[in-house]
């Protein structure tokens, strides 16, 4: 309910620092929700995060289980090879049987929802990538000081 | 002019008994939209899906049930799809995050 007409319009700037399957999709299902429910959402793919977006890595991302104390497996066994694919595998059937979309679909259904997708300049040239190797749906590459300049006024989200 | 129905806090059909082709044409126009079929289409879909799982749908679903894909129906209900559906077609707020 605004009290005035001068009142600005919620914007959401998510900031995406992770490159595992499930550090993933938090960034992704929040922009999404902020554009179902009418408030601009842009996303800014940093570090590991621009695997999300990575034309190679976006249908190969993978849970992290080692280190992380939520893991239903203990770690000695997290560590083995093949464990974490196993266990990536499994989450992905689930997340299908509850219709939660791959990333790579869930990155174009924000690209139609008009979300703005934007990757990180200096960890382009840290990885050695350019803009062609994004999906897309990446609409530039842009320094943090121009993702800062563009949410202003915004609510901003680092995940 | 107001449309004389009771809404809850945010908005959303108080009664479900309440909702009419009629009345969803006139919220639909306090809300800046004129319906058409195409507007049809997406919130006969919403409706059906709530009245079979008694659960009010997010886009996703109703995208599918309706065939409509997810950027037509942004631009058929601008500014935030998934509220604006629910309110038209008098079903609750959705319950879902997709």
């Amino acid at each position: 309910m605004t009290n005035s007409g001068t009142e600005k319009k919620r914007s959401l700037s998510v900031i995406c620092s992770k490159g595992s399957f499930d550090m993933a999709y938090p960034g992704l299902i929040l922009a999404n929700a902020a554009r179902m429910a009418g408030v601009d959402a842009r996303l800014f793919f940093t570090f590991w995060g621009l695997d999300i977006v990575n034309k190679k890595k976006i249908d190969h991302l993978h849970l992290n289980l080692v280190g992380n104390p939520s893991a239903p497996i203990p770690a000695m066994i997290a560590g083995l090879p093949g464990v974490e694919a196993l266990a990536t595998a499994q989450m992905r059937k689930e997340m299908e049987r509850l219709d939660i979309p791959p990333i790579r679909e869930f990155v174009e259904m924000l690209d139609d929802a008009g979300a703005d997708l934007y990757g990180c300049q200096m960890a382009l040239d840290m990885f050695k990538l350019t803009k062609d190797d994004l999906v897309p749906q990446v609409k530039d590459v842009l320094t943090a000081m121009d993702f800062m300049d563009m949410s202003e006024g915004a609510q901003i989200i680092f995940i | 002019m107001t449309v004389a129905v009771q809404t809850d806090a945010e908005g959303y059909l108080a009664n479900k008994d309440d909702w009419s082709e009629e009345l969803a044409n006139e919220l639909a126009k306090e809300l800046g939209i004129e319906l058409s079929d195409d507007h049809w289409k997406v919130l006969n879909a919403a409706r059906a899906i709530e009245s079979e799982s008694g659960a009010s749908p997010g886009l996703r679903k109703v995208s599918k049930r309706s065939e409509t894909p997810i950027k037509a129906i942004y631009k058929l209900f601008p500014d935030g799809p998934a509220k604006l559906i629910a309110k038209i077609a008098g079903i609750p707020k959705p319950k879902s995050c997709l």
